[in-house]
C-alpha cells in the first residue's frame, strides 16, 4: 500500500507536471531550433512571438465566449489557436520582410542578427503589452480535472489523490499531433524536404533550385505555428502572464542545445530532459520518501535538492554540461 | 574620436538636451491633475539625470570592451551589475555583532569554502581519472560534497536569518569606507566573469549569450532570496554614502554652509540637495574619466591593435599566434569588472539595494543600445550614447503621456478609445527603445560615432 502510495505522489507532483510542462518546453524548443537550422541564428524574440500569439489567442477566446460559443469539454481557446496563429504569423512574416531580410541579403554575421532579434523582442513585447496589458490572465476552461483527486481516493482507498487536470492531457496530446504532423511534413511532403536540404546545405540547397526565401517563409510560419501552440499550452497550465515568456527564453534554449540546435528530435528530448530535472530537482521527496523508508529512516528535512526560486538554474546547468562535454548536443546538431 | 564638427555638435546637442532640462519650465496640461512635463525646469531633476548617466556610460564603456573591442556578445550584464552592487552591502554596511560568532559568520564562511572546495576538487579529479573511475568518484563527491556542505552551512544560515529579522537578518557588512567597496565590486564581477568565460568563451558565439543570459538570471535569482545575503526581497537599506557626500540634513546643519547660502541669497533646502548631487556627480565622473583615459591608451596599445585584429579575423589572428581564447577571457573579465564597478557605485548613490529592480530590460538590453546607438568600438561614442539613451529611457514616458494626452484633447471624456490610448502610452518606452536598437542596426549599424 505504502510503495502504491508513493507512485501514485510521484506521478501526482512530479510525472504528470513534468510530462506536460516538457512538452510545452518542447514546443518551444522546436521553433527555436528551426529557425536556427533554417535562418541560423537564436532568436531570442522567440519567447515573446510566444506571448504575443497566446495574447492573440485569449482575445479570441474572449470573443467566442462572448458569442456564447465554446468547445464542450475542451477549452475555448484550442478553437481560437488558428485564428491565434494567423495573426501572429503575418506579424512575423512582417518582421522578417522588414528587419530579418536586410541582414540575410548583406550576408551579415550570425550575432548581428541575433542583436536584431533582441530589438524585436523588444518591440513585441511592447506590442503584446499594448494589446492585452500586464496582468495575470486565466483563460482556461472546460473540463478542469479528467482524474478527480477525491474521487481518485475514494474509489481506491488510497491515501494519495491522484490529480490529472484536463489542461495537462491536452497539452501532451495537442503535442504529440502537432511534432507527429511536422515530422510528416519534414520527412515526406516536398517543400519539408526542400527545408531540411535548406538547412543541412545552403549552397547545394539553392543548386538544386530551391527558393531560400520560400523556405524562410515558411520556417517563420511553422516556427509561428509552434510558438503559438506552445505558448497557449503553457498559459491554459499555468496562467498567462506576458513577462513570464520571457523567462521561458532560458529552458527553451537548453532544450535547443542539448538536442543538438538545428535537429527538430534533439529539441523534444531536450524539452522533457530539461523539464524532468527541473521538476526532479527541485521538488520536495520528502512526501515519496516517507513511504518508501521505513519509519525509523523517516527523513526530517523537505529532501529539496534546490527551492523552486532557483528552478532555471537546473536548465543552466544542464545547459552548461552539455556546452562543456556534447557542444553538439545529445543527437548531433550544428555548430557553425 | 576624430575632432571634427560632426562629433563636437553631437556632444553640444546632448549639453543642450541636458540644459533645457535644467533650465525650461515646460508642462503639458490644464489643471494640476494631468500635466505631463515635457521638461522639468529643475537642475536636481537635471542631476539625477546627470549622475545616472555618467554611471551608465561606465557600464557601456565596460560591454564596449565586450563587444566593441572583442566582439563578445554579452547579455548578462544585469547580473554583473547586480553583484556588483552587493559589495556596499557586504564591505560597507555596519556591522552586525550578534552573528559574529562561531555557529554564525564563521560557521557561514566554512560552509561556503567547503562548497567551492568539492567544485575545485571534483575539477582536479576529472582530470585525473578515467573511465568508470571517473564516473564513480564524480558522483561520490559530488554527491556526498552536496550533502556536506548542506550540513555545514544550513544551521549558518537559519542562525543569521533569524537574527532581528525585521532589521538585519542577514550577514551585514564589515562596516569599512564605501568607496572601497567599489573596487570590490568590480572583483565580484571579474570572479564570475572567469567562472562563465572559462565555460562558455572558445564556443560559438551564440552559445555564450545563451549562457550569460542564464548566469544572469541566476545572479538575480540568488539575490531576490538568499536573504542571508542581502535581505532579498526585503531590501538593504542606510548602505553609508561615500567619502566626501555629507548627508543633506547634516550640510543643512551646519553653520557655515547656512551662511554661504544666506549670503548667496538661496534656498538652503534645494541648495543641499543639488550640492550633495554634484558632489556624487564630481565622484563619478572621476571615475569616468580615468577609465575613458586607460581604455583610449589601451585601444591604441599594441594590446589593443591585437584585439581588434581578433575581433576582425579570428582565424587570421589565430595563424598569428595570439591565443584567441585567452585574450577574450581577459578582455571578458575586464568588461565585467567595469560593470560591476558601475553596480557598486549606482547601489552607493542610491544608498539601498533592491534586488528586484534589477531587470535585464532596465540594464542589459538599454546598455547594449547605448553601446550601438553611439558606436561599437568607440569609447566616446559608449559615452554620448549613454547620455542620449538614458534621457530618452528618462523621458519617454512622460512625453508618451503628453502626447496622448494632446491626440486625446478632442475626444469625449470617458471613451473606451480614450482611456485605452492614455493607459497604452506606458509600453511607450518598450517599443521606442526597441525601435531605436532596429533603425540604428539597419540604417547606421556603425552608431553615432563610427569606429576609425
Amino acid at each position: 500500500m505504502d510503495f502504491l502510495n508513493a507512485l501514485v505522489a510521484f506521478l501526482n507532483f512530479v510525472f504528470i507536471p513534468a510530462t506536460a510542462y516538457g512538452a510545452q518546453l518542447a514546443l518551444g524548443a522546436l521553433g527555436a531550433t528551426l529557425i536556427y537550422g533554417i535562418l541560423r541564428f537564436s532568436n531570442f524574440a522567440h519567447g515573446d512571438t510566444m506571448a504575443f500569439g497566446t495574447a492573440i489567442v485569449i482575445l479570441g477566446t474572449w470573443w467566442l465566449q462572448s458569442h456564447g460559443i465554446s468547445f464542450g469539454p475542451l477549452p475555448t481557446a484550442l478553437l481560437a489557436l488558428p485564428f491565434g496563429i494567423a495573426v501572429t504569423a503575418v506579424l512575423v512574416l512582417a518582421t522578417d520582410r522588414m528587419v530579418y531580410r536586410y541582414y540575410r541579403r548583406v550576408r551579415a554575421k550570425p550575432v548581428i542578427i541575433v542583436i536584431a532579434s533582441m530589438g524585436v523582442m523588444f518591440v513585441m513585447s511592447g506590442i503584446t503589452r499594448f494589446v492585452i496589458g500586464v496582468e495575470e490572465i486565466k483563460f482556461s476552461d472546460g473540463v478542469k480535472f479528467i482524474i478527480d483527486p477525491n474521487a481518485f481516493k475514494a474509489a481506491t482507498g488510497l491515501s494519495e489523490g491522484l490529480a490529472l487536470r484536463g489542461t495537462q492531457l491536452i497539452t501532451v496530446v495537442t503535442a504529440a499531433i502537432v511534432v507527429a504532423a511536422l515530422f510528416w511534413f519534414l520527412n515526406k511532403t516536398r517543400t519539408g524536404k526542400s527545408m531540411r536540404a535548406f538547412s543541412d546545405n545552403e549552397d547545394l540547397a539553392l543548386l538544386s533550385g530551391i527558393n531560400p526565401e520560400r523556405v524562410v517563409q515558411i520556417t517563420w510560419i511553422i516556427a509561428s505555428g509552434l510558438a503559438v501552440i506552445a505558448g497557449t499550452l503553457y498559459g491554459l497550465d499555468k496562467t498567462y502572464k506576458a513577462f513570464n515568456y520571457f523567462s521561458l527564453l532560458l529552458p527553451i534554449f537548453a532544450a535547443a542545445v542539448v538536442g543538438g540546435l538545428g535537429n527538430p528530435l534533439g529539441a523534444i528530448a531536450g524539452g522533457f530532459l530539461v523539464a524532468y530535472s527541473e521538476v526532479g530537482v527541485t521538488y520536495a521527496w520528502k512526501k515519496v520518501a516517507t513511504y518508501l523508508l521505513p519509519e525509523s529512516l523517516a527523513p526530517d528535512g523537505l529532501m529539496q535538492i534546490i527551492s523552486t526560486e532557483y528552478k532555471f538554474s537546473v536548465s543552466f546547468a544542464i545547459l552548461i554540461l552539455v556546452l562543456l562535454f556534447k557542444p553538439t548536443g545529445i543527437f548531433k546538431g550544428k555548430s557553425v | 574620436m576624430t575632432l571634427n564638427w560632426r562629433n563636437i555638435g553631437l556632444f553640444v546637442g546632448i549639453g543642450v538636451l541636458f540644459f533645457l532640462e535644467g533650465i525650461w519650465d515646460w508642462k503639458i496640461g490644464s489643471d494640476a491633475s494631468e500635466q505631463f512635463t515635457i521638461f522639468a525646469g529643475s537642475w536636481n531633476s537635471m542631476l539625477v539625470i546627470v549622475n545616472l548617466c555618467l554611471i551608465s556610460s561606465i557600464m557601456s564603456l565596460g560591454v564596449n570592451m565586450q563587444w566593441g573591442y572583442a566582439g563578445l556578445f554579452n547579455t548578462g550584464i544585469v547580473g554583473f551589475v547586480a553583484l556588483g552592487g552587493l559589495a556596499p552591502v557586504l564591505i560597507s554596511s555596519p556591522q552586525v555583532p550578534e552573528i559574529w560568532v562561531g555557529g554564525g559568520i564563521y560557521r557561514l564562511v566554512a560552509g561556503l569554502a567547503l562548497g567551492v572546495a568539492v567544485i575545485a576538487a571534483a575539477v582536479a579529479l576529472y582530470g585525473r581519472t578515467t573511465g568508470r573511475t571517473r564516473a564513480l568518484s564524480m558522483i561520490a563527491l559530488l554527491v556526498g560534497g552536496f550533502f556536506l556542505y548542506r550540513a555545514v552551512l544550513d544551521p549558518a544560515v537559519t542562525f543569521i536569518e533569524s537574527n532581528n529579522p525585521a532589521t538585519y537578518g542577514n550577514v551585514g557588512g564589515l562596516g569599512l569606507p564605501t568607496l572601497l567597496s567599489w573596487p570590490v565590486g568590480a572583483l565580484f564581477a571579474a570572479v564570475a566573469a572567469w567562472v562563465i568565460g572559462k565555460t562558455a568563451l572558445g564556443l560559438r558565439s551564440d552559445y555564450l549569450a545563451i549562457a550569460t543570459l542564464g548566469i544572469g538570471e541566476i545572479i538575480i535569482a540568488v539575490m531576490k532570496n538568499e536573504d542571508w545575503l542581502d535581505r532579498g526581497v526585503k531590501n538593504v537599506i542606510g548602505i553609508p554614502r561615500p567619502w566626501p557626500v555629507p548627508r543633506e540634513i547634516e550640510l543643512q546643519a551646519s553653520s557655515g554652509f547656512q551662511e554661504w547660502v544666506a549670503s548667496m541669497g538661496w534656498d538652503p533646502v534645494t541648495t543641499s540637495t543639488i550640492l550633495v548631487k554634484l558632489l556624487y556627480g564630481s565622484l563619478f565622473l572621476t571615475v569616468l574619466l580615468v577609465l575613458l583615459w586607460a581604455c583610449e591608451m589601451a585601444l591604441k596599445s599594441p594590446w589593443g591593435r591585437m584585439m581588434r585584429a581578433i575581433r576582425d579575423n579570428e582565424t587570421a589572428a589565430r595563424a598569428m599566434g595570439k591565443d584567441v581564447t585567452k585574450r577574450h577571457l581577459q578582455i571578458f573579465i575586464l568588461g565585467s569588472a567595469i560593470c560591476g564597478l558601475a553596480g557598486a557605485m549606482l547601489i552607493t548613490l542610491d544608498s539601498q539595494l533592491t534586488p528586484g529592480s534589477f531587470t535585464p530590460l532596465r540594464y542589459t538590453f538599454t546598455i547594449w543600445l547605448m553601446v550601438i546607438v553611439g558606436g561599437s568600438g568607440n569609447n566616446w561614442g559608449a559615452i554620448l550614447g549613454s547620455f542620449l539613451i538614458w534621457f530618452l529611457w528618462i523621458k519617454v514616458d512622460p512625453w508618451g503621456n503628453a502626447l496622448m494626452y494632446t491626440l486625446t484633447q478632442g475626444m469625449e471624456d470617458g471613451s473606451t478609445l480614450k482611456d485605452y490610448l492614455i493607459e497604452s502610452a506606458a509600453q511607450m518606452r518598450t517599443i521606442s527603445m526597441g525601435l531605436i536598437l532596429l533603425f540604428v542596426l539597419r540604417f547606421a549599424p556603425k552608431g553615432l560615432i563610427p569606429e576609425k
